[in-house]
């Protein structure tokens, strides 16, 4: 094993990344893990966020609001770059796995957008004054990914071709992804109603401790819990572009037995 | 040239156009990108003329004057070098308070008195327990001669 | 337990907020695994079929 040079090693387990069979299986023994583990936490983080962590100086308990709105924002960024990264893989090196795992970010990613601006305007009014705020560009270009998300699908759908629609929409994940950076700055780059960034700030996160475990807990949960439904969702996925393949066949006579 | 490699270069070409037309544009609208306009922006004349815009700042500490019997409150923006008082007539948001960031919507008058139909207030982006917000404070008075 | 419902008089703000987000995932969940499992429907379907087609072209050629 140690006499194979690293390189090597690294291609094989990207190849491998690459065979529909190996990512369906790992995909299934990861599921069960990944949900357990993500219930876990969100059930542990959404208690302490609420019960347990003080409540804010300035906003009371309304701010306990953070605890489900800034992992879903993260989710919604991180999810679009997953999913830009996968659909440029695909498109470049014609991997057909990894466009199957940018279609099945997506619908994940538009509603971690929806809740991400729904929460937020619900944490808006009592904070603020107000639900939305046209002209406010967070929120502008929050609402732009949601658009982006929706987007990517519609034109997926738009073609009869898998093969055609994974190229053209793989180019519109690419081209969007330049919204994401504009998001987290825009917060810096114009005056607007939303705050600047709490946690990926120079000088640190300005949160304190007591309030900034519930936080993590909360983004660690809602990473593993997307990820759990990726799998799910790329198993389903992986069977419908290989339905004609010799190895789903016998893996559904299998289940039917 | 490779497929794959003419392929890869497409998608970074098309990553690069993106970020460049993308980073012009927003330069370009960079105005209508602002939310809200400073007292120090607005002493440059820097906001939009006629029309109603957003006044942004921080209530200059012991400004609030309520007038008792009516719904009417008068206070000063400020961003530490300009100030612009303003007066509004209406429900506050909670969060209103001195030396909290606000954002007032209208327009100045003829006199230089910002009349607003809409207050909302901007919190930063601090997160603290009363204890510690107390403390800070404490300690804050403290060091004040 | 009621002090802690009425979360300081932003109830409504902050269990509207998370009742939303319990929703959305519990529906994304479920929606995650019905994808999964239509796929698989849909093939035993399909290979169902096939066999019920390939028995009279048995037979024909019996």
């Amino acid at each position: 094993m140690s006499a194979v040079p690293i390189r090597s090693r690294l291609w094989r387990a990207f190849h491998q990344l690459g065979s529909p069979p190996y990512v369906y299986r790992l995909a299934g023994r990861l599921a069960p893990w990944l949900g357990t583990m993500s219930c876990v936490l969100l059930a542990v983080g959404a208690f302490w966020g609420l019960v347990l962590a003080p409540p804010d100086y300035l906003q009371g308990d309304s701010f306990r609001i953070i605890y489900i709105h800034v992992p879903s924002a993260y989710l919604s960024m991180g999810g679009y770059v997953l999913m830009a990264v996968a659909a440029a893989i695909g498109y470049i090196w014609r991997m057909k796995l990894a466009h199957g795992v940018a279609v099945c970010v997506a619908p994940l990613g538009a509603w971690f957008t929806a809740l991400a601006l729904i929460t937020g305007g619900i944490w808006g009014k009592p904070t603020w004054g107000t639900y939305w705020e046209w002209g406010d560009a967070r929120l502008m270009f929050e609402l732009l990914l949601l658009f982006l998300f929706i987007g990517y699908m519609v034109l997926r759908m738009s073609f009869d071709e898998r093969d055609k629609a994974d190229r053209v929409s793989a180019l519109l994940a690419v081209v969007g992804v330049v919204n994401v950076p504009i998001i987290h700055y825009s917060v810096e780059w114009w005056t607007t109603l939303h705050q600047g960034p709490t946690l990926i700030r120079e000088g640190g996160p300005s949160i304190t401790m007591d309030m900034l475990i519930p936080l993590l807990i909360m983004l660690a949960g809602f990473s593993l819990f997307f990820g759990w439904l990726l799998c799910k969702r790329l198993q389903g996925e992986i069977l419908r572009r290989e339905s004609r393949t010799r190895w789903v066949r016998n893996l559904a006579a299998e289940a039917a037995a | 040239m490779t497929p794959r490699r003419q392929r890869m270069v497409l998608v970074a070409l098309v990553a690069a156009g993106v970020i460049l037309s993308a980073g012009l544009a927003l330069r370009a609208f960079q105005e209508n990108l602002l939310y809200f306009f400073t007292p120090t922006q607005v002493a440059a004349g820097e906001a939009p003329d006629g029309r109603a815009y957003h006044l942004g700042g921080m209530v200059l500490p012991e400004s609030i004057q309520r007038d008792p019997g009516s719904l009417t409150v008068n206070f000063i923006v400020t961003d530490y070098v300009h100030t612009m008082p303003v007066t509004y007539s209406g429900v506050l948001p909670d969060l209103f308070a001195e030396d909290q960031g606000v954002v007032a919507r209208g327009r100045p008058d003829a006199n230089g008195l910002f009349v607003a139909d809409e207050i909302l207030a901007k919190h930063d982006e601090n997160y603290m327990p009363p204890e510690i917000a107390e403390a800070l404070a404490q300690a804050e008075q403290g060091e004040a001669p | 337990m009621s002090e802690f419902l009425a979360m300081g008089g932003h109830g409504p703000y902050v269990w509207s907020a998370y009742g939303v987000t319990l929703v959305v995932m519990v529906y994304n969940a479920w929606a995650a695994y019905r994808h999964q499992a239509n796929a698989l429907a849909r093939l035993q379907q399909a290979g169902a079929e096939q066999e019920t087609r390939a028995k009279p072209t048995v037979r024909q050629i019996g």
